[in-house]
């Protein structure tokens, strides 16, 4: 019985111990991406190049979903709203929760399980197929030529696909809300401009995109880099890019609310 | 031929850890214009030395020369700067599948040198008229068959004609024709850019018909070398095991194990 109590807090420390050093690597590693950037930035087609994969092929996704979230929320919110006589506030609802959580938070999870993912595989299929290592033969440095480019075009993608979701949400709650019910069309509007307020937050919203598209860019170049060169080796890190991702887009977003919304 | 020395290896030894010994004491000498083939079979070493020649991995003790320098002890940039007269030929190719062919072999030119595009355009020709396939310049990737491809990734290898070149295993799963194909070119660039070159395989049969000099590695230390003509009049077990292919020897056919009959539970009813 001792042994089995042994073998499992044995189990345990082996994986922190590995998860610690598997946070050690990751660290190290997306410090080595920021440090061989300087390719990207002198040749930005690079970037552009990935820009339009990773970026431009998520659009459809991003808009479709914003759309519908902002349909759902429009009629959700005016369900509630008139309980209490203020229908014509479902413009500002919906806006406020777009900007400030949704837009950035729902799009951040969908580019990592899109484009995210996407990243990992192909990084770890290059891996896999020698791609890589040829190209370190070659005396062109992958980190610099290959993932870099990625890892940028991913952290400029983010906030923008984040700023088309809210976009396409509110769109979505004004066709429910005043398309669909009625509500007075120039209440909805007046009610948003007058209670969205660009520096709290659109901006803040904003910020926290750049924080996401930063966090699953990393590790879903640092997923795809660090797996085994195997079809199952691929697979288990496409996995954790996206399990990763979501777990890490869900802990900042509490965390950079609790410091832009409530001033901690 | 000249008889400058390209690559000195001495005393090499490496392991990835403390238990796996892969190379053991390994002394080589490879000299300009030479095409030399290690050979063994899987698992005895040879493609970890070719990574070590490469500078890819750091051996644990001895050193490797490659044109004078210790090829571990250069830094980043030293050690780029020495690749970019190097070249290699990996296992499956390792050609990059977003990229057309005329694309992977103008790859290096496009990196490394400041060249007008229509030069490019002129050597990428050049280089692959010389593996044949010139007119499929367009073609993707996935549109080659395997021996293509082969040939594509040898043709991107030479393209800033080095004077070291590495092959990884060249003829594995080729037909007959594009083995003899992949062979003969091997040969012939060889002499034509007038570089060195090193074959790690264990085809037997076609690399002793084209190269200079062969060592055998077993277990991580070489276990005979010489020219195609003396490993092939070898009288040594081993050697002779190997190159004609023969099922028991020194190398056994069974991997080590307790007795038959103790494993089939036979001896505690024949007691």
């Amino acid at each position: 019985m001792s042994k089995h109590i042994i073998s499992a807090i044995q189990g345990v420390g082996h994986r922190t111990l590995e998860g610690i050093r598997r946070l050690g690597r990751a660290t190290l590693y997306f410090l080595l991406v920021l440090w061989k950037s300087g390719t990207s930035l002198k040749r930005f087609g690079l970037v552009v190049r990935e820009l339009y994969y990773f970026g431009v092929l998520s659009l459809i996704i991003i808009v479709v979903s914003g759309l519908f979230v902002g349909m759902v929320l429009g009629l959700q919110g005016y369900e509630t709203l008139q309980k209490y006589g203020s229908e014509t506030a479902v413009g500002t609802m919906v806006a406020l929760s777009l900007v400030r959580e949704l837009g950035p938070v729902v799009a951040a999870l969908l580019f990592a399980s899109s484009a995210g993912s996407a990243m990992t595989v192909e990084i770890g299929l290059m891996k896999a197929t020698e791609q890589l290592a040829a190209m370190d033969m070659m005396a062109v440095d992958p980190v610099a030529r290959v993932v870099a480019p990625r890892f940028w075009a991913g952290v400029i993608s983010m906030p923008l696909l984040a700023a088309i979701f809210s976009v396409m949400g509110v769109f979505g709650g004004y066709l429910v809300a005043v398309v669909f019910i009625g509500v007075d069309d120039g209440s909805f509007w007046s009610q948003m401009q007058s209670n969205v307020d660009f520096r709290v937050d659109i901006l803040n919203g904003f910020i926290k995109s750049c924080f996401f598209g930063i966090a699953v860019s990393a590790i879903a170049v640092f997923e795809g880099h660090d797996s085994l060169p195997t079809a199952e080796g691929v697979s288990v890190a496409t996995t954790r890019t996206v399990v990763t991702s979501s777990l890490v887009i869900l802990g900042l977003d509490f965390i950079l609310t609790a410091f832009m919304f409530r001033g901690l | 031929m000249t008889s400058e020395t390209l690559v000195e290896i001495s005393d090499l030894n490496f392991a990835y850890d403390d238990k796996r010994a892969i190379l053991k004491g390994v002394n080589m000498t490879m000299k300009r214009g030479q095409l030399i083939a290690i050979m063994g079979g899987s698992g005895s070493g040879k493609t970890t030395l070719l990574k070590l020649i490469g500078g890819a991995a750091k051996p644990s003790s001895g050193y490797i020369k490659v044109s004078g320098q210790i090829i571990h002890a250069l830094g980043h940039n030293a050690l780029y700067a020495m690749r970019r007269k190097m070249g290699k030929l990996f296992q499956f190719g390792g050609l990059f599948t977003d990229l057309s062919v005329f694309d992977n072999v103008a790859f290096q030119m496009r990196e490394h040198t400041d060249l007008p595009e229509s030069m490019i355009r002129d050597l990428v020709l050049m280089k692959l008229h010389a593996v044949g396939l010139r007119g499929a310049h367009h073609l993707m990737p996935a549109e080659l068959s395997g021996g293509m491809a082969r040939r594509v990734a040898l043709a991107r290898s030479i393209a800033l004609d080095p004077m070291l070149m590495l092959f990884d295993e060249p003829f594995t799963g080729l037909d007959p024709i594009s083995l003899s194909v992949i062979g003969s070119l091997i040969r012939r660039l060889t002499d034509d850019l007038g570089m060195t070159s090193i074959i790690v395989t264990h085809d037997v049969q076609e690399t002793l018909s084209i190269v200079d000099y062969v060592y055998l590695i077993s277990n991580g230390v070489i276990a005979a070398h010489g020219s195609p003509d003396e490993m092939k009049s070898s009288e040594k077990p081993f050697v002779h095991q190997f190159i004609h292919g023969e099922v028991d020897g020194p190398v056994p056919f069974h991997y080590p194990a307790q007795a038959y009959r103790q494993d089939l539970g036979l001896e505690d009813i024949f007691v």
